[in-house]
């Protein structure tokens, strides 16, 4: 595990801007599939490992509830790609992009922010870093 | 009311019986103007109730259940309905009628839909206690009634009444008389049909079918005489109810109660006194449009003599009522002939014919296929060439008959014979294409276009919104089969996914996979979706995004298969639900074993069985409450709810609920909630049997069972039910004997009243049904299906459900109670279990990087002495100020 090598994610093209990689766990502490919270900062994040071992992250608030919980949504695919879907109604988001792909009729508390912030995110030997920007973090979405 | 031209007239209807209900229905449905005000008088106390499914009350006891549409018709205020207040004179030179208490009513239009009486034969004693017919929601009451009476009389053994079932007898062989004789047996009575003529059903069944017949009304213990007239009717010396018959032939049957079913008369008595024409047989006489001779005076079903009869049939009065709301409108319409098909409603016996069912027709053919072993008679009666269908009979296996009924004067496709053969052999009507023209549902005319329609142009997506759009199948329910293949094929032809397929990942519906994952005996999400995902899914996977992982390109399933996968394999036994690859599978609440709240914490129910719990038992939960600062409230499903529990609290949570010998419980997600009790036998006064002793078995035993939707069980001590059970998927209500069940209830949206299933079972029996009821429930309805419309899907409906797992007719009873077997060996606490395991106890951490810390804007307010969650604006308020008015949620220091 300590040899897997920093795997390129969709969130890459944003990690030019990253100011600073932010060490957060080893890759073994997340199970595949099963998202993790984490602080980083004093934001909070949801950590998805996919099958592949790559690792996406996302904004933990929910726009449709306002709760901290997107780490404990399904983690599943449409149409072949990965997304996750929020615990409290169940609308599904993409975890690449952080777009919401089905509201499933809810409107969410802020109607400008109905899609998940993503932050960049690499695995280098095993250890799973989250890139923060300089300064004040911008919606990716 | 001021524009005096405007105002609207008055329409008198005379009867509030199914064809009345169905004129006002279908009048106010079309007359958007308000041209009419009706008044509806009914002899009746019970507002308009279905009579075809009367028979019914005997299972389901609630009189309301039988009413017909939609309440709301009678809330109009252009209707007013008049219960209990028969209209006894027509003057129709003042156009004005009178009530029973004497008050006039003027009419611009009047309706006569009376309906008919039950026909009483002039037999010496036909009014001795004991004789009852089989008309009105009283006679079936008061039927219902007598054979319970004379059971208990019976079952107290008095010295001259040795224990013995009550002896019933039903004089008439037809339709009714042998749905009378099956309620009899329901009742727990014997039943002798004795019919005057050659064989059963002899107005609508030929010779050979009589005798099918017979054999299957023997099988069901029921005895026939057929060719045989009575006499007369003699009273028991003792009680002077009804004793004995007599009959012509100088036989006798010594009987308990009797049941006259030899036909109706029509209730023309109003019409004939007001000097309309009456037909040969009785009825008041009308036209085409359902006019009599006074202009203003028409006749609507069964008292209707039209085309010269009168027709004993609901399908032919409705056609009548749409007749006459359309002329009152202005319309032209006339009635379109009757449709006789009739089909008997007797569980266990497929009886029908419909068309020319004699062959009477010049130079008609009949074809037959008898299997006499197995009581089957089938045949078809086709044109001089053999081509064009005229009409059948079928006994035995009806299956054909939804299929061939609406083609009646077309030609049939191919060989005909085909129709007659078992569907197992390749018969069968599967492939018949009906024409858009043909009527599907004979109750309420819809024809096969009407129903394609509702799917292509009104978006229905499936059987219940046909249902509901149309009206098809919302009567007698023969048709629904039909409604069904049509509305799957039409749904399929439009592209459109057939409600069966779970989702983009599985085109299976949750019955087949449940199917396929036990047979295949697969054990992973991974391996089932290889072997039964959906091919499509894998080819879209777009070629350009090289960057998308192998891992995730065939697709990985979603937030809809994930849970059902889930829950097919906890119900086939696969272990913890949180081991492996299976922790992935679970939705929300079932992934941290609680119930998420608003803020993102949980609650904690603990589990208690039955709702009895002693006192110790409340301060520990009292305690546990107090140390993690939680709200606590109790629950509809008697138990106490603590909220605000923060993921990581959790198994310090569950950890002191071990130490005191609780466990948590699953008031969350799709599987046994509780199991409510009334105090029952041991304390109330009432209490016929330990109500809550049984409920706690029952907790214990389904307790972690895994199913399509929630589950909720509920046990009353007597039959006053202060435990709510008919409002549960499974009731049980004690009797003197033993445990009545119910099943299919539930609150919520839509609450239903859980129906009769079985009757006086000992404890054992009773959980043997409840086993299979549950097990065959799980492994086959539709993902969300609650218990109540899965029973409706089950081929039968209840009676279906009944045959299954009282009578084995799939031979599966076996294999059901293995399962379940399986379930109760296996059960651990699922909580304690966490504790026990560190690699799961680990993903109740807070953040990965931080476990123990708590989610830092969680806030609370005080509220009536405990706290709730602050709203936004009470956080913004606090964050302006500065102040710290949030209170956290108090935290125990963590034990090790
Ligand atoms: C047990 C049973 C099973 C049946 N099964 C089937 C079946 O499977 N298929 C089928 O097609 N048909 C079936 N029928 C027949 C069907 O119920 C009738 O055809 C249908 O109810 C006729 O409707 P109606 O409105 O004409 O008469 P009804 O429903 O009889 O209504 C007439 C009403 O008018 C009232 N009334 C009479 N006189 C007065 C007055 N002077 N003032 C006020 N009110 C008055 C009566 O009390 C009654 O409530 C069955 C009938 C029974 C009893
Ligand atoms: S249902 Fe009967 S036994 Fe139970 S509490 Fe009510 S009256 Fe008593
Ligand atoms: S034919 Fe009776 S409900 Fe359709």
């Amino acid at each position: 595990m300590s040899t897997t090598a920093s795997t390129a994610t969709a969130a890459d093209e944003a990690s030019t801007a990253v100011g600073r990689w932010v060490r957060v766990c080893l890759l073994h502490d997340l199970a595949v599939e099963r998202g993790a919270a984490a602080l980083v900062d004093g934001d909070q994040i949801a950590l998805f490992r996919l099958p592949d071992d790559s690792v996406r992250a996302v904004q933990q608030r929910d726009p449709y509830s306002g709760a901290n919980i997107m780490s404990r949504g399904i983690v599943g695919t449409r149409q072949g790609r990965p997304t996750v879907a929020a615990p409290m109604y169940k609308q599904v988001f993409s975890l690449e992009t952080g777009a919401c792909l089905d509201p499933v009729g809810y409107t969410p508390l802020d109607p400008a922010q109905a899609n998940l912030r993503t932050f960049p995110v690499r695995v280098t030997d095993g250890v799973v870093q989250v890139g923060l920007l300089d300064g004040a973090a911008e919606p990716a979405a | 009311m001021s524009q005096s031209g405007n105002q609207p007239k008055h329409l008198v209807v005379v009867g509030g019986g199914m064809v009345a209900q169905r004129l006002v229905e279908a009048l106010r449905a079309r007359d958007g103007a308000g041209a009419w005000r009706i008044s509806v008088f009914a002899e009746e106390a019970a507002k308009p109730y279905d009579r075809v499914a009367l028979t019914s009350y005997f299972s389901a006891r609630d009189p309301e259940e039988l009413t017909l549409g939609d309440p709301e018709l009678w809330e109009d205020p252009l209707v007013t309905l008049h219960r209990d207040c028969a209209i006894t004179t027509i003057d129709r030179d003042s156009h004005q009628v009178t009530d029973r208490l004497g008050r006039t009513h003027h009419y611009d239009e009047l309706i006569l839909a009376t309906g008919s009486s039950a026909a009483m034969p002039p037999i010496p004693g036909n009014d001795l206690p004991g004789v009852f017919v089989y008309r009105t929601i009283d006679d079936v009451a008061a039927l219902r009634g007598w054979v319970e009476d004379k059971r208990a009389a019976a079952g107290k053994g008095r010295s001259t009444d040795f224990e013995r079932p009550v002896r019933g007898a039903v004089i008439g062989g037809g339709l009714l008389g042998l749905e009378a004789a099956g309620a009899l047996k329901a009742l727990g009575a014997q039943a002798t049909v004795i019919q005057f003529g050659t064989h059963l059903m002899d107005a609508q069944i030929d010779l050979g079918g009589g005798q099918a017949l017979k054999r299957l009304i023997n099988d069901m213990g029921i005895a026939v005489r057929t060719d045989t007239a009575t006499a007369q009717l003699r009273p028991s010396r003792r009680s002077g109810h009804v004793g004995r018959l007599d009959f012509v032939d100088g036989g006798r049957l010594d009987v308990d109660v009797v049941v006259v079913a030899t036909g109706v008369r029509p209730r023309d008595e109003l019409a004939r006194a007001a000097g309309l024409d009456i037909g040969e047989r009785g009825g008041a006489v009308v036209d085409l449009d359902c006019r009599t001779q006074d202009p203003h005076v028409w006749a609507v079903g069964e008292v209707a003599c039209i085309e010269g009869r009168c027709i004993g049939l609901v399908a032919p009065g409705y056609a009548m009522a749409e007749v006459v709301a359309d002329r009152l409108l202005g319309g032209k319409a006339t009635f379109p002939g009757a449709d006789t098909a009739t089909k008997l409603k007797l569980q266990g016996v497929d009886v029908a014919s419909f068309g020319d069912a004699f062959a009477r027709t010049e130079g008609a053919m009949e074809l037959v296929w008898a299997d006499p072993v197995a009581g089957v008679y089938k045949k078809l009666v086709l044109s001089d060439d053999a081509r064009t269908l005229l009409g059948g009979v079928f006994v035995g296996d009806a299956s054909p008959y939804a299929s061939l009924r609406p083609m009646v004067g077309s030609e049939l496709p191919g060989d005909p014979g085909a129709f007659l053969l078992p569907e197992s052999t390749g018969g069968g009507a599967a492939s018949l294409e009906l024409p858009d023209a043909a009527t599907v549902c004979s109750c309420n005319n819809v024809t096969a276009g009407t129903i394609r329609a509702a799917v292509t142009e009104h978006a229905c997506t499936d059987v219940a919104g046909v249902k509901a759009c149309t009206k098809a199948g919302t009567s007698c329910g023969s048709c629904l089969p039909l409604v069904k293949k049509l509305t799957t094929t039409e749904l399929e032809r439009a592209g459109v996914e057939v409600s069966g397929a779970l989702c983009e990942h599985f085109d299976l519906s949750r019955a087949q996979l449940f199917d396929a994952v036990r047979v295949a005996e697969l054990h992973t999400f991974s391996e089932i979706i290889g072997r039964f995902g959906a091919v499509g899914t894998l080819g879209s996977v777009s070629a350009a995004s090289a960057e998308v992982p192998d891992g995730v390109g065939p697709g990985r399933g979603c937030d809809i298969c994930k849970p059902v996968v889930a829950s097919i394999l906890a119900s086939l036994g696969n272990g913890h639900i949180l081991d492996g690859e299976q922790a992935t599978l679970q939705d929300t609440n079932d992934h941290v074993m609680a119930n998420l709240q608003k803020d993102g914490t949980y609650s904690v129910v603990p589990r208690i069985p039955g709702g009895e719990i002693t006192p110790d038992g409340l301060l520990v939960i009292g305690q546990v409450a107090k140390d993690f600062g939680l709200y606590t409230k109790i629950t509809g499903g008697q138990r106490i709810d603590m909220f605000g529990a923060r993921i990581e609290q959790l198994p310090q949570i569950w950890r002191r609920l071990v130490e005191h010998g609780f466990e948590s419980g699953h008031a969350y997600g799709k599987s046994l909630r509780t199991v409510k009790s009334c105090v029952g036998s041991t304390w109330c006064r009432y209490g016929v049997q330990d109500s809550v002793g049984m409920a706690v078995e029952l907790e214990l035993r389904y307790r972690g069972l895994r199913s399509p939707h929630k589950l909720k069980l509920g046990v009353s001590g007597c039959a006053r039910e202060c435990a709510e059970a008919r409002g549960k998927d499974v009731g049980v209500i004690a009797t003197d004997k033993g445990w009545n069940v119910y099943v299919g209830g539930n609150g919520g949206f839509t609450p239903r009243h859980a129906q009769l299933l079985a009757e006086d079972l000992d404890s054992r029996a009773l959980i043997r049904t409840i086993d299979r009821f549950l097990m065959y429930y799980i492994r086959t309805a539709d993902r969300l299906q609650r218990t109540a419309p899965w029973i409706e899907d089950v081929e039968g409906g209840l009676d279906g459900v009944r045959e299954v797992i009282m009578n084995d007719s799939l031979g599966i009873a076996a294999d059901l109670d293995t399962a379940m077997a399986a379930h109760v060996g296996n059960y651990e606490d699922e909580w304690r279990a966490v504790l026990e395991d560190p690699e799961k106890l680990r993903r109740f951490g807070s953040f990965v990087n931080a476990p123990a810390t708590a989610d830092p804007d969680l806030a609370y307010v005080p509220e009536r002495g405990q706290i709730r969650p602050a709203t936004e604006a009470e956080r913004e308020a606090a964050a302006e100020t500065g102040a710290p008015v949030l209170i956290a949620g108090a935290t125990l220091a963590v034990r090790s």
